[in-house]
Formats: C-alpha cells, sequence, structure tokens
C-alpha cells in the first residue's frame, strides 16, 4: 500500500510518500498507524499522538476501526488549515 | 464548480462570469478570503494540498451545499503554493433564486471547507505550520 504525509507529519517523517507491506494482523487503520511507528523514531515520534492527526484511505477521511488492505493509497495529516 | 490552482483569479471576473446571461436568479452571494498578516511578520505563507483529495472534499462540499438549498450555481476556487499578505486564497460564489439561500450556503461552504479540503499553511520564516482553530470546527458543527 502507498502511504503519504502531508504539513508537518511529511517533513518530521522526512518523506512524503512511501510503499509498504505490512504483516499479515494490520487489517484496521490504527493498527497500520501503530506498526508504521515501529519503522524508525521519527515515525515513533510524528505518529504517536493520535489525537493531532487525521487520517484518509482512498482519500476519503476515515477512523482507526477501518479497514485498510493492500492496494489502498493511505494519507496521515495534520488536522487541515486552509480556507 | 471546484477549481484548485496556484494562479491567482480575478474575484470581479468570477462574480460576473457567474451571473453572465442569468434572468432567473435574484442572489449572488460571494467570499473572498485574503492572506492575513495579524502581527506584521509575515513574509510568505505556503499552502500544501493533498491532490485529488481535496478536489474529490470539495466537490462533497458542494454536493452538500446543494443538497440543503436550491442554488443555481457554486463556485470554489482555492489557491496552494507560496503565497504573501493580502493575496486571494479562497473564493466562494453562490448563485440562488433568493439571498436567504445564497448568504447561507456561502457561509456553509466556507465553514465546512476550512475543516475538510486537505490544505495545510506553512508561514514561511515565521511560526511554521498553522494549528487548526477549535473554533472552526465548532463553526462546522453548528450547521448539524
Amino acid at each position: 500500500m502507498t502511504i503519504l504525509y502531508f504539513a508537518w507529519l511529511r517533513t518530521r517523517i522526512g518523506k512524503a510518500d512511501e510503499q509498504v507491506t505490512p504483516p499479515g494482523g494490520v487489517t484496521t487503520l490504527g493498527q497500520l498507524r501503530q506498526w508504521l511507528m515501529t519503522l524508525s523514531p521519527a515515525h515513533a515520534e510524528a505518529l504517536g499522538d493520535a489525537a493531532l492527526i487525521r487520517a484518509a484511505v482512498n482519500q476519503d477521511y476515515a477512523a482507526d476501526d477501518y479497514p485498510v488492505r493492500a492496494g489502498d493509497e493511505i494519507a496521515f495529516f495534520p488536522p487541515v488549515t486552509g480556507g | 464548480m471546484i477549481r484548485v490552482q496556484r494562479e491567482d483569479f480575478d474575484a470581479g471576473e468570477e462574480m460576473r462570469q457567474l451571473s453572465r446571461g442569468r434572468r432567473d436568479v435574484g442572489a449572488l452571494a460571494t467570499f473572498l478570503g485574503l492572506v492575513r498578516d495579524e502581527s506584521d511578520s509575515l513574509a510568505s505563507l505556503t499552502l500544501e494540498h493533498y491532490p485529488g483529495m481535496t478536489e474529490r472534499q470539495l466537490a462533497a462540499v458542494e454536493a452538500e451545499a446543494r443538497r440543503r438549498w436550491t442554488l443555481a450555481e457554486v463556485v470554489i476556487i482555492h489557491r496552494y503554493g507560496r503565497l504573501i499578505p493580502g493575496d486571494n486564497i479562497v473564493f466562494v460564489g453562490v448563485l440562488a433564486g433568493h439571498r436567504a439561500e445564497a448568504f447561507a450556503a456561502c457561509e456553509f461552504l466556507m465553514d465546512w471547507l476550512k475543516t475538510k479540503a486537505p490544505f495545510w499553511k506553512h508561514e514561511d520564516g515565521g511560526d511554521g505550520w498553522v494549528a487548526a482553530k477549535a473554533e472552526d470546527e465548532e463553526r462546522t458543527l453548528r450547521w448539524g
């Protein structure tokens, strides 16, 4: 699956996107975030506080219990500040 | 109609385009958002966005407004990239039969856009990433 990071998540993790293949036990968005945190100290720091992070699966907002699967486009970002 | 673009736009021209040739509508409500420098220290602002999801979410916001009110035309233009104080950021125009639905839909579109469209403001050389305001979330929630 493709993971995208925006705003300060992008700058803290040091990349805008990455391709990952999580283990079989990772089936929800919340589990995916927890697993991504194991990839590096920067991931752990940036993704650690769920209250500061929003997420989208295939470009729609999704909550922690939302299912994720191979081929999905999943984005993590801070609350939006446009307008 | 949704437009997400780096280029500037002309709000007056957008208004003329919206109402051109229409004889069946009585109200055009618009909102123009500008880059603000509250502390006289902002050199520039960079707006990051999520291409694809931005258009998708703005289209969903427009569809929700059309579900709630009878609207003849809706235009949402949102810029991204580097902007300086005084620059245009966002334009919302709503053409409708009467002022009540035009005013309401215009305000609704801005409130929903603020909390749903994936844009992030970065104050270059200043405080960095702008934090979301609880007040914006409250303004969205009051529409139910």
